[in-house]
C-alpha cells in the first residue's frame, strides 16, 4: 500500500487567510434588518455599552468561504472510517436530520403549553418507553443533555434514595479501567470513588470487589461490556455483592452497542442507566457535542428522577408532571437536547427490534473480525479474552522491539489515509490501541485499514521515521501542545 | 431499515476468517441467565419513506413558532436565523466529527471553537472562554463550581435570577454541599468570609435592568467571585459583564443562531478572568505551532479536565455542544458590530412598543413598573395568565410564559427583532378582546 496521504488537506489560499478577523475590513457587513417601523427606545445611558465589541466585519460570501474551507480541514463519520475506540462512531443517518429540521420540532418553544406540544411529549413518551425496553428499567428521563450528566444525575438519585432510607453513603466503586468522567461524577455528586481492580483477565476482580463493598457503599457504576471490551461474565455476583451491602448497580451506556437484543443491563442486575444516544443511536457527534445522555432506573427509583416527567392524562393526552416531591430537581434549563432526542428515536424506529439486535451482531462481527486482521502486529491487551463490539490491543512489543509508540502508529495511519484509533485509553494498558469500527462498515474498509496498520508496524522495523516524523500530508503537522499550555493564546 | 452494509456471503467468510460457526457464538460469554431470551418488544423497523411519514404526523400534532406569533421567552428566544449558519454549521464535516482529540484532522473545529472563544471574549470583555457547556443553567452550575474549588463555600443568588437556573443550581448543589441562598433583587446581602460565589442576573428574569455594580463590587470586597447570568444579544447596547464588575459571566447561547427546538440542544456560554483559567469547566482551543513553526489549533489546558484529572476534576463535562457553538460563531460574524448594536437596538423599541400598548388594555399593567428593561418585560394581568396565554393561542398568538409572581397573574413576554408592530398591534388587541 503506497502512502496514498491524509484524508483531510490544507485548504484555500496558503497565506493571507488565517482567522476570521484578518477578513475583517471596517464598515463591511453580512446582517441586515427590517426597517424600525416603532419609536427608538435607547436604554438609559449609565446602562450603555461604552465600546461596541470589536467583532469581525465581513460579508456573507467571507463568511461563506471561510467556513467552507474550514470544514475541509475536518475529518468526519462522512469523510471516512472513523474506529475511535469507545465513541462508537457510526454512519448518522440523514433522514434523522431531515426530521430533526421540520418546523414542528425545530420551531417549538420549551415553554408553550402542553396542549401546543403534544406530538413533541408522545415522541418523548415513545422513546422513553423504547429506551425502557431496551435496557430492562422501568422509566426514564430524557433531561441529560450528555453522558457525563447523565452519571450525574443517576448519582444523586443514588443519593437521594439513600437519604430517604436514612443513611448517607460516602463511596461509590469505579473500575480501574473507567472512563474519567465516572470518578469526576462521583466526586461532584458527593461521593468519594473507590477504585476495584481489574484481574489478570481484564474483569472486575471479584474477591476485590466483596472485600471493598460495605454499608459505606452507594453503588458501583460499571459499563458491560467493560472498557476493555470484555463482557463482565461475573456481573450476576457483582450485582449480588454490591445488593446484600444495600448498594445500587449503575450501568455506563458507553458500550451498549454491544448488547442490543441481547441482554438487557436491568437483567443484569443494574438499578440505573444511562444511555449516549450519540454512540448507541447514532445520534451526530457534532465536533464534540451535542449529545443526549437519558437516564433509565428500576421502579424503586423512580420517584427520584428529574423534573418534569412526561406523563399520560385519563384522556389520553400528555402533560409535563412537575409536582415530585422526592424528585431530585431539575439537571438542565429546560427539556435536554430535544433535537438530538427526535434523531435517536428515528433510529430506534428505522431498525425496530430486529435491526437493533443485528446492529451489536455485525458491531461485533466487524470488531473480532479487525482484531483478528491485526492481531500478529497488535495483539490483544487480553488476549484470553473475546472482545464483543470493540477490542484492546497493544503496541508494547512494537514499542520494545523499534521504539515506535503508539501515537506514532496513530499518526501514520493519517498518512496513510485513515483516522487512527484511540489510543493510550484504557489507562491501565500500557500503549493501548483501542479499535471500535461499528457495524456500518464495510469488509473492504476493515480489510483496507488493516492492511494500513500491518504497514506501519512494518515500516517500524525499516523506516521508523516515517512514523516518528507522520503526519506530513495533513494542513499542520504534529502541534506543540506544551507550548499551547505554556504560552496560553486562547484568543485571537 | 439498516445501515450495516454486510452481505450474507460476508457474514459466512468473516465468521469463517475468525473462526466462529455462528454470529450468536459471539455472544457466548453472555451467562445465560441474563441473556434476553425474546425478540425487544418494539414494532418492527421500517423504511425511511414510512419513518419520515410518521415522524411528520407527530411533528403535525405540534403548534410551532411559524404558525403561532411568538411572544415567549424566560431564556429561549425567537431570534432570526439566518440561512447561512446551518448551510455551513450542517455541513458534515463539522457535525459527523469527533471530539477533535486528532489536532491534524480536526483543525477546522478547533479554529472555529478559538474563533468562537475570541468573539465570546469581545462580547463580554472578559479575558478567557471555554469552548461551550450544556446549556444556560448548566453554565451557572460550573461557574459556581469555579468559585468554590475545595467544594467548600456559600452560594449567595439574587431572586432576579431565573427560576430554572436556580432549580438547576439546587438539584447540583445536593452533590456539591451547598444550598443557594436567594437574596432579594437589588440589595446588597452580607458578604462575609464564608461567601465565595455572588450571582446576579442582568438583564433579570423580568427583563428589568436592576443596576449590578454595586452588587459586584461589594462581592469582590469581601473575597467572593461575582458571577453575571447575561444575554449574549444585548451587549451591542447594554453595559458588558466587565464593565459592570462581574469575574466569571454566563448565558445561554440558543440565542446566537442556534434554533428554538424544545429547549435544546443550546449552548452553555462560560467567559471568566485570565487568573482563573485553570478553573475553567470544558474544553478550550488554543493556538500553538506545529513541527515546522506553522500556526495551528489544540485542544489545550487539558490537565484541568476529566480524562487526565479524574476524581480530582473540577467538572465532568466530556461531550459538550461544540455544534452549537460552531452555529454560534457564524451568527456572530453574520452579524459585527454594527449588527449586534441594530438588534439590540430593535429589540429594545419593539419590546418598549409592544409594553406599552399591552398596558392600554384595560386591567393590565406592569409588573414592575416605572424601571428600564431590554427585551422582556412581565406584565400583571387581571386574570391567571395561563388561562389569558392558552385563550390567546386560538388566536394564533403565544403571549407569553405564565410566572407564579402575582399568584399566577403574572405574564413575561419577549419581543424580538422578528416582531413587527403589525403583530404587536394584534397582540394587544386579541388581548383586549380576550380580557373583555
Amino acid at each position: 500500500m503506497t502512502a496514498q496521504g491524509a484524508p483531510v488537506r490544507r485548504q484555500g489560499p496558503p497565506v493571507g487567510e488565517g482567522t476570521l478577523k484578518d477578513l475583517s475590513h471596517p464598515g463591511r457587513r453580512a446582517s441586515s434588518f427590517a426597517l424600525l417601523e416603532v419609536p427608538d427606545a435607547p436604554v438609559p445611558e449609565e446602562l450603555r455599552r461604552a465600546r461596541l465589541p470589536s467583532l469581525p466585519e465581513v460579508s456573507e460570501i467571507d463568511l461563506i468561504r471561510h467556513f467552507t474551507r474550514l470544514s475541509q480541514m475536518n475529518y468526519g463519520v462522512d469523510t471516512g472510517f472513523y474506529p475511535l475506540g469507545s465513541c462508537t462512531m457510526k454512519h448518522n443517518p440523514k433522514a434523522a436530520e431531515e426530521v430533526a429540521a421540520l418546523p414542528g420540532f425545530r420551531r417549538l418553544h420549551p415553554l408553550q403549553p402542553d396542549s401546543a406540544v403534544q406530538g413533541a411529549l408522545e415522541l418523548m413518551w415513545r422513546l422513553e418507553r423504547a429506551l425502557c425496553e431496551i435496557t430492562g428499567m422501568a422509566r426514564a428521563t430524557l433531561q441529560p443533555p450528555a453522558g457525563a450528566c447523565g452519571e450525574m444525575t443517576g448519582l444523586l438519585i443514588m443519593r437521594a434514595f439513600h437519604a430517604d432510607r436514612g443513611r448517607a453513603r460516602p463511596k461509590v466503586i469505579i473500575p480501574d479501567s473507567a472512563h474519567g468522567t465516572n470518578p469526576a461524577s462521583v466526586r461532584l455528586a458527593g461521593f468519594e470513588a473507590v477504585p476495584v481492580p481489574s484481574d489478570p483477565r481484564g474483569l472486575v476482580d471479584v474477591s476485590a470487589l466483596a472485600g471493598l463493598v460495605d454499608e459505606d457503599v452507594a453503588g458501583l457504576m460499571l459499563t458491560n461490556p467493560n472498557t476493555l471490551g470484555l463482557f463482565e461474565m461475573e456481573i450476576e455476583e457483582i450485582a449480588r455483592i454490591v445488593h446484600a451491602a444495600g448498594g445500587l448497580g449503575y450501568y455506563d451506556g458507553a458500550n451498549l452497542n454491544a448488547i442490543l437484543g441481547r441482554c438487557r443491563p436491568g437483567d443484569m442486575g443494574f438499578d440505573i442507566v444511562h444511555i449516549n444516544t450519540h454512540k448507541t443511536f447514532a445520534t451526530p457527534h457534532g465536533g464534540g457535542g451535542p449529545g443526549a445522555g437519558p437516564v433509565g432506573v428500576v421502579d424503586a427509583l423512580v420517584p427520584y428522577l428529574p423534573t418534569p416527567t412526561v406523563e399520560r392524562a385519563d384522556d389520553g393526552s400528555l402533560f409535563l408532571e412537575r409536582d415530585r416531591p422526592r424528585s431530585i430537581g431539575r439537571l438542565h434549563g429546560f427539556h435536554g437536547n430535544f433535537g438530538v432526542i427526535v434523531r435517536a428515536y428515528a433510529y430506534v424506529l428505522l431498525h425496530g427490534a430486529d435491526g437493533l439486535r443485528e446492529v451489536s451482531e455485525l458491531a461485533a462481527l466487524n470488531a473480532n473480525y479487525l482484531a483478528e486482521l491485526v492481531k500478529e502486529d497488535f495483539p490483544l491487551a487480553y488476549p484470553d479474552g473475546r472482545p464483543m463490539h470493540e477490542f484492546v490491543a497493544t503496541a508494547r512489543r512494537l514499542k520494545e522491539e523499534t521504539g515506535v509508540r503508539a501515537m506514532d502508529v496513530a499518526k501514520r495511519l493519517i498518512d496513510l489515509g485513515f483516522h487512527p484509533p484511540t489510543v493510550y485509553f484504557p489507562l491501565v494498558v500500557e500503549e493501548a490501541v483501542m479499535v471500535e469500527p461499528t457495524e456500518t462498515e464495510t469488509r473492504e474498509t476493515l480489510d483496507a485499514f488493516a492492511m494500513a496498520l500491518r504497514q506501519a508496524a512494518a515500516e517500524a522495523r525499516t523506516q521508523p521515521d516515517l512514523l516518528h516524523e507522520a503526519p506530513v500530508t495533513t494542513p499542520v503537522r504534529r502541534l506543540d501542545e506544551a507550548r499551547a499550555a505554556r504560552h496560553m493564546r486562547l484568543h485571537w | 431499515m439498516r445501515f450495516a452494509p454486510h452481505t450474507d456471503d460476508d457474514v459466512r467468510q468473516m465468521l469463517s476468517r475468525i473462526g466462529r460457526g455462528s454470529l450468536d457464538e459471539l455472544f457466548d460469554q453472555i451467562p445465560a441467565d441474563v441473556r434476553l431470551n425474546r425478540p425487544l418488544d418494539l414494532p418492527a423497523g421500517v423504511s425511511e419513506m414510512q419513518m419520515v411519514a410518521e415522524m411528520r404526523l407527530l411533528a403535525a400534532r405540534n403548534r410551532d413558532v411559524d404558525e403561532i406569533v411568538c411572544f415567549a421567552g424566560a431564556g429561549a428566544y425567537d431570534h432570526y436565523v439566518p440561512s447561512l449558519v446551518w448551510q455551513l454549521a450542517g455541513r458534515s464535516e463539522f457535525y459527523t466529527a469527533y471530539t477533535p482529540y486528532q489536532p491534524e484532522l480536526s483543525q477546522g473545529v478547533l479554529q472555529v471553537l478559538f474563533e468562537y472563544q475570541s468573539m465570546i471574549c469581545e462580547l463580554t470583555g472578559l479575558d478567557v472562554s471555554n469552548a461551550s457547556l450544556y446549556d444556560g443553567a448548566t453554565a451557572l452550575v460550573e461557574a459556581v463550581n469555579m468559585a468554590r474549588p475545595a467544594g467548600e463555600g456559600r452560594v449567595l443568588v439574587s431572586s432576579g435570577v431565573d427560576p430554572r437556573y436556580v432549580e438547576t443550581l439546587r438539584a447540583f448543589g445536593r452533590g456539591g454541599g451547598y444550598e443557594p441562598e436567594v437574596f432579594t433583587s437589588g440589595e446588597v446581602p452580607p458578604i462575609d468570609d464564608g461567601v465565595v460565589a455572588v450571582v446576579a442576573q442582568f438583564p433579570d428574569r423580568f427583563g428589568v435592568l436592576e443596576p449590578v455594580r454595586d452588587l459586584f463590587g461589594a462581592a469582590r470586597q469581601g473575597g467572593a467571585r461575582a458571577i453575571q447570568v447575561f444575554d449574549p444579544l444585548s451587549l451591542g447596547v447594554l453595559a458588558s459583564p466587565a464593565e459592570l464588575g462581574a469575574e466569571i459571566a454566563v448565558a445561554e447561547g440558543q440565542c446566537l443562531g442556534n434554533h428554538l427546538s424544545f429547549g435544546g440542544p443550546y449552548l452553555g456560554i462560560l467567559a471568566a478572568r485570565m487568573e482563573d483559567v485553570r478553573k475553567m469547566p470544558g474544553r478550550i482551543a488554543g493556538e500553538t505551532v506545529d513541527v515546522d513553526g506553522r500556526a495551528g489549533y489544540v485542544l489545550t489546558l487539558q490537565a484541568r479536565e476529566q480524562h487526565i484529572r479524574r476524581e480530582k476534576a473540577n467538572s465532568n463535562i466530556c461531550t459538550n455542544q461544540s455544534l452549537m457553538a460552531i452555529a454560534a460563531a457564524i451568527y456572530l460574524g453574520w452579524l459585527g458590530p454594527a449588527g449586534l448594536e441594530e438588534l439590540g437596538r430593535q429589540c429594545a423599541a419593539r419590546a418598549a412598543y409592544a409594553a406599552e400598548r399591552l398596558c392600554e388594555v384595560p386591567g393590565v399593567e406592569l409588573l414592575v413598573g416605572g424601571r428600564p428593561f431590554f427585551k422582556e418585560f412581565a406584565l400583571r394581568l387581571p386574570r391567571p395568565a395561563a388561562e389569558v396565554r392558552d385563550a390567546l393561542l386560538d388566536h394564533g398568538i403565544l403571549a407569553g410564559v405564565p410566572l407564579e409572581d402575582a399568584d399566577g397573574h403574572a405574564l413575561l413576554v419577549a419581543v424580538t427583532e422578528r416582531r413587527s408592530r403589525e403583530e404587536i398591534d394584534g397582540y394587544a388587541i386579541a388581548l383586549a378582546e380576550v380580557l373583555s
